[in-house]
């Protein structure tokens, strides 16, 4: 066990699984020679060389495709994209070839590519440093969407990515790349993808969030607790496919569900996890599950705080499915 | 020179101003006032400076997000550049963009893009609009060199060629990618021979000489406004500064920083002042104190402006009213 930062637990899982398997490869804009913007392959190309770290020229659709191209033919590639904002000009070979190719051949082969991206705000990046793009990945069959919250889970959940037959989508929240700190367990451990963790125990009220806003929730749900309600909050950990039963056996204990996202409201995955909870839960609910999300606007640079969900806006949608 | 008096200390004006600003953007960013990214333009003043001087004040002008001495040099008022970088209402943007979008419609400035190219299909396509209106009007979009190696360049310029419409790119080559330098990752390193695959005009020149830019920009837009199609401008520069803020530059040595400077645009053009006694030593004096005094100015207004109401949030938006969870001061 090492006390680490998020950005340090992805360092470490690229580092290590680099070592255990020759065939991954990692590609992007500015990862070797500089190290990555977030500093997240620091010293990696030093360590494994210029053919394993490979600097790209400025151009993501390149870039995923050529790590479809090298995962057909065997390699391991993981992409970096800078900032998950700019992992559009790289949707098409996403969306249209990197997600489909175990259905369309019949399950012939895949495109074992990860691609990770920084995602979401709180760095005052404005417009196009602070998305969250997740939905769109979500709605895309064939494709892993994880986000992890703690050091501990990004180590062990890219492990997992690195090691899955599938495509995996590796949303890295950078507001809690230095502010997220915490115990990591050594080399060779690995979380497995579609768990949730019940990151805290409660009776009276489930939100199901994920990434930054995990420590909204606990936030609201420790504030929550001097009132004397009790809130469970669930990280979802891998986003797609989801961990249905977690989410579903903590409703149907608590009959109330918050889910709390920082993406926009309208078909953000929190309608979806709506849609499954009143699917799966009906009769156990006592109140409409509530969202509590970023705006339907695009991402504010001066007004970023007001746009992110808090803890007051949360704790407000617990309080109105307490009192509906 | 082919320049007059006025021009010329004109010109030292601009430049002057951009460069005092961004030093005073530098130091409110240090404090904290201004947050995210913030791209500075020193050492590439002379590219802004001596294009807006060639362009008319109702040519297109789009730009990449490194986009403040566009901004000034194109006329607009420091103080609303300044707010916009520090968040405040009286930003041209009302805040809510920040230091990559600086944009101003009636200068016909629209905007600084920070998707790397993602504009360069939307100046071929005002271009188009240019020439289907009949308007006199070029489109001048500027980017970096990193920005040759996407796909929308090609794209957008191949379609400028294919219908000659009347644009003008201009690359700022200052030979880094954020930190990856331009040769490691273009198999061709030199930008103006990339012209050659939409078979239009391309010149390579000195992007710190205000005057060879000026010129340049100048012969090719009306090129292109005569009918000529699109052409290509790579201005060579450096940047002086990181890539943005906090950038620890392990990719180049202090002694390749150091030794670029040697070649400032500003000194290169107070010097060829000088030289052909266009202006006294005096006079050159009075126009740096001048830019001191605007980018004060400047910081002063930003710092006393307030910042932008929460209703700003949901507003220019298509639905205005947004559901019930938003905080109650929001109304
Ligand atoms: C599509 C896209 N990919 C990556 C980035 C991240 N990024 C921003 S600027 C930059 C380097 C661009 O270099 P260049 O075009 O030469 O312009 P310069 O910054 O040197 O002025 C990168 C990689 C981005 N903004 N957009």
């Amino acid at each position: 066990m090492a006390t680490m930062t998020l950005v340090q637990a992805i360092h470490d899982a690229l580092g290590e699984e680099m070592e255990r398997d020759p065939r991954i490869v990692l590609l992007g804009e500015d990862i070797g020679k500089n190290g990555g913007v977030f500093r997240a392959t620091e010293g990696l190309w030093e360590r494994f060389g210029a053919e394993r770290v490979i600097d790209t020229p400025l151009a993501e659709a390149g870039i995923v495709g050529m790590a479809i191209g090298m995962a057909l033919d065997g390699l391991r590639p993981v992409a970096e994209i800078q900032f998950a904002d700019f992992i559009y000009p790289a949707f098409d070979q996403i969306v249209s070839e990197l997600a489909k190719f175990r259905y369309r051949s019949a399950g012939q082969f895949t495109a074992p590519v990860v691609i990770r991206a920084p995602s979401g705000g709180g760095i005052k990046g404005g417009h196009y440093h602070s998305q969250s793009p997740e939905a769109y990945f979500i709605h895309t069959a064939g494709l892993n969407v994880v986000m992890p919250s703690t050091p501990a889970d990004a180590k062990g959940l890219l492990a997992s990515a690195m090691r899955d037959p599938d495509p995996v989508i590796f949303l890295e929240p950078k507001a809690l790349y230095r502010t997220a700190k915490g115990e990591v367990p050594d080399a060779g451990s690995a979380v497995p993808l579609g768990k949730a963790r019940i990151v805290r125990k409660g009776s009276d009220v489930t939100v199901v969030t994920y990434g930054a806003t995990v420590r909204v929730a606990e936030e609201a749900a420790a504030q929550a607790e001097g009132e004397g309600t009790a809130v469970e909050v669930i990280d979802l950990r891998t986003l797609w496919p989801m961990d249905i039963e977690a989410v579903i056996g903590s409703v149907e204990k608590t009959g109330r569900a918050v889910v709390l996202h920082e993406a926009p409201r309208t078909c953000g995955f929190g309608a979806e996890l709506a849609a499954l909870i009143q699917e799966k839960a009906f009769l156990h609910l006592k109140a409409p599950v509530a969202r509590v999300t970023g705006f339907d606007t695009p991402f504010p640079y001066a007004l970023e705080k007001l746009y992110l969900p808090d803890a007051r806006r949360t704790r407000n949608a617990i309080a109105a499915a307490l009192s509906f | 020179m082919t320049v007059t008096k006025a021009e010329a200390l004109d010109w030292l004006r601009k430049m002057s101003l951009i460069r005092r600003f961004e030093e005073r953007a530098e130091e409110a960013y240090g404090q904290g006032k201004i947050g995210g990214f913030l791209h500075l333009y020193i050492g590439e003043e002379a590219i802004a400076v001596g294009a807006m001087a060639a362009l008319r004040p109702d040519d297109d002008v789009l730009t990449h997000y490194r986009d403040h001495g566009y901004v000034l040099a194109r006329g607009i008022d420091p103080k609303r550049v300044m707010a916009e970088l520090y968040g405040k209402a009286t930003g041209l943007s009302k805040g809510k963009g920040g230091s990559m979008h600086m944009a101003d419609a009636k200068h016909h400035l629209w905007g600084g893009y920070a998707i790397v190219g993602g504009h360069i299909p939307l100046a071929t396509g005002m271009a188009l609009a240019n020439q289907y209106l009949d308007l006199p009007r070029i489109v001048a979009c500027f980017f970096g060199e990193g920005a040759t190696n996407i796909g929308t360049f090609y794209a957008g310029l191949n379609m400028a060629a294919v219908w000659k419409l009347p644009l003008v790119a201009i690359v700022e080559n200052n030979r880094y990618g954020m930190g990856t330098a331009f040769e490691r990752v273009s198999a061709v390193s030199a930008v103006y021979q990339k012209a050659c695959v939409f078979n239009i005009p391309a010149v390579q020149i000195d992007g710190n000489d205000v005057l060879a830019v000026r010129d340049a920009v100048r012969d090719m837009a009306e090129r292109s406004r005569a009918g000529g199609g699109p052409q290509l401008i790579e201005a060579m520069t450096y940047r002086f500064r990181g890539h943005s803020m906090g950038d620890p530059q392990r990719y180049r040595s202090k002694e390749e920083v150091e030794a670029a400077k040697a070649r400032d645009p500003i000194l290169l053009w107070r010097r060829s002042i000088l030289e052909n006694r266009l202006a006294t030593e005096a006079e050159l004096q009075a126009i740096a104190d001048e830019a001191d005094a605007e980018a004060d100015a400047a910081v002063r207004f930003a710092e006393e402006s307030p910042a932008p109401g929460p209703a700003e949030l949901c507003r220019d938006v298509l639905i205005p009213e947004q559901e019930s969870d938003v905080p109650e001061d929001l109304s």
